[in-house]
């Protein structure tokens, strides 16, 4: 939220909210359980809350340090940005929404791809920032998600992906709806040459990228509490009247009805990948 | 000065010219019209022209996918239920003869009267939907029956039992299994083509759209409601996003556009149908003779080239 004038202000600010009014929440309050917490201890326990379990929102760049052997990432394909085609335009020009993303996340589009070893197991790895226009994909997700199927190919490695996505990017009309299929044929040509996929799916991964390469990995894990519903459940209540079950859409349902083989908590994640890693690798 | 989207259009038209849409079809002065039509694309199309494709494409009296079966197809033979849990009435599956070849047609359907609406569902899929439709995929490519796709719906159904029962996941399987065939596929928009729902049924060897379909990533109103935060604001939402066959076209996400008559598919849809079958028989002609693995490999190359970056 803050920019460069920020950091003394924040500090001020959290300092100040233990006696705000009540109904103003301290920024840094576990949205699950309400206690509070220190950005260093969120960042040690990899952004799960220590008192309920609650899993934080992680960024890509923050993910793949989480999941790669430390200085084992090479980033891949970094260049890619979108150029707008429809030149669109709605409360503000989609050019300017980009350029803000990009200020404020230091990512060109919603994706980060590259090579990686976890646990010494070479792979490839995709990872998407929901703080990048809601993790939405575009040509560039999808050009960057195809490419790391290729290269996936190439190096005769599997193929990791960490989707965290409202679906496609409105503001790329059409051609945002067409990297369904797209996303689709890379794994196509992947699962042909022996390659394998394995897909994560964090909170939330919803419409588009539910429906395309995040569905179809080999192996699909979620994170607990993840939202994971083709349409969200904002949609569905307004378009059906129909009361929603506490649980609709969440990784645990989506479990129980058969669309997930594991829930994973993250501290478990990457020896659970580097598991699937090492048996995949040795058929 | 043209653009480089100009000029690319410009191409594409070239190239649907010089195909002759129709010659062959024995629908009499249609050439002409469709000339007109091109030249007509040539021009970006307003806001009010994208507008009234919204409104044509949802049009009450327009044709529905078994209006077009029973006019295009001889001997239709209606396949229900997906061998899993039921069987949707919103997507329609079947084999029936066309132009003497035996083909696997699947689409959505909508309901006429308000009774027929409902059961259908408005023309929106369960999961059991798209998974009927991977059944009769799996059929055309064990016999080898070219299959035929009409797409028409507002979207996928976004209800707590079709989230349950796997949505998300089974458009994308449906997509895949489209990847994989190994007959001839050939898709057309004939009116909404609403999203995900849409794309499920649409990943084809030669992808058409009626003149006056909607192509498009969300409805008018979503996008309206989300980026303008007032779903009244759809039109302007739809000038926006460009939903209609010309700029679906422009952008190489269909391959040509199936003319329809003049005043839309309503007004016609004997004169509708037999433009479609023509232009079906035409797609179908140009890629039925080519080795399997050849037009499967160049399918997804399509799908895999699709979208606009640049680089730094």
């Amino acid at each position: 939220m803050s920019s460069g004038e920020g950091r003394v202000d924040v500090e001020i600010e959290q300092k100040r909210s233990g006696e705000a009014p009540a109904g103003k929440a301290h920024p840094n309050t576990c949205p699950r359980c309400g206690s509070h917490y220190r950005d260093e201890e969120l960042e040690r326990t990899l952004r799960v809350c220590p008192q309920c379990g609650h899993h934080f929102a992680v960024g890509a760049r923050e993910r793949v340090q989480q999941l790669a052997d430390p200085g084992s990432f090479v980033e891949e394909d970094a260049d890619l940005r979108s150029a707008d085609p429809l030149g669109f335009f709605d409360l503000r020009p989609y050019t300017e929404r980009l350029a803000e993303a990009e200020l404020a996340t230091g990512l060109g589009d919603a994706i980060v791809c590259g090579r990686a070893t976890i646990e010494d197991e070479e792979c490839r790895l995709a990872v998407m920032d929901f703080a990048f226009m809601g993790g939405s994909m575009g040509s560039v997700v999808g050009e960057k998600f195809s490419r790391s199927c290729e290269s996936a190919v190439a190096g005769g490695v599997p193929l990791v992906c960490i989707a965290a996505s409202g679906g496609a990017r409105m503001q790329e009309g059409i051609l945002a709806l067409m990297q369904l299929p797209k996303t689709i044929c890379a794994i196509e040509e992947l699962h042909e040459s022996g390659g394998v996929l394995v897909s994560v799916l964090t909170h939330p991964t919803t419409g588009g990228v539910l429906a395309s390469f995040a569905s179809l990995g080999d192996v699909v894990l979620a994170e607990p509490g993840a939202l994971m519903s083709f349409a969200g459940p904002r949609v569905v209540a307004q378009t059906t009247r129909e009361k929603l079950p506490d649980d609709f859409g969440l990784a645990e349902s989506n479990y129980r009805f058969g669309h997930l083989d594991a829930i994973v908590p993250r501290e478990e994640l990457r020896p659970t990948i580097s598991q699937l890693l090492r048996l995949f690798g040795r058929p | 000065m043209p653009n480089e989207a100009e000029l690319r259009l410009r191409e594409r038209l070239s190239k649907l010219g010089a195909m002759k849409l129709l010659r062959g079809t024995k629908v009499s002065g249609e050439l002409e019209r469709l000339q007109e039509q091109l030249d007509r694309l040539q021009e970006e199309p307003s806001a009010e022209e994208i507008w009234r494709s919204v409104e044509l494409a949802r049009h009450q009296d327009r044709p529905y996918t078994l209006d077009y079966v029973e006019r295009m197809l001889d001997d239709f033979f209606e396949l229900h239920g997906d061998r899993g849990r039921s069987d949707d009435p919103a997507v329609v599956t079947g084999i029936g003869s066309l132009d003497g070849r035996t083909v696997v047609l699947v689409g959505h359907q909508k309901g006429r009267d308000l009774k027929e609406r409902t059961a259908r569902n408005f023309g929106m899929a369960f999961p059991e939907g798209y998974r009927k439709a991977m059944r009769a995929m799996s059929l055309a490519d064990r016999h080898g029956f070219p299959l035929v796709t009409l797409i028409d719906t507002p979207g996928a159904y976004p209800g707590v039992t079709a989230e349950q029962h796997g949505q998300g996941g089974a458009i994308a399987r449906s997509q895949a299994a489209m990847a994989r065939l190994s007959v001839p596929t050939v898709a057309c928009i004939i009116g909404e083509g609403g999203s995900g729902g849409a794309v499920a049924i649409a990943v084809a060897d030669r992808v058409l759209m009626q003149e006056h379909a909607i192509y498009s990533v969300i409805s008018p109103e979503g996008c309206a409601a989300i980026l303008w935060r007032d779903a009244g604001e759809a039109r302007k939402a739809a000038a926006a996003f460009k939903p209609d066959a010309a700029h679906c076209l422009e952008l190489g996400v269909i391959d040509m556009v199936v003319p329809e008559p003049e005043g839309g598919a309503q007004t016609d849809p004997d004169g509708s149908a037999a433009l479609l079958k023509g232009a079906v028989l035409l797609a179908l002609a140009e890629i039925e003779d080519a080795d399997p693995e050849t037009r499967r490999r160049e399918r997804r190359a399509k799908y895999r080239a699709m979208g606009v970056l640049t680089t730094g």
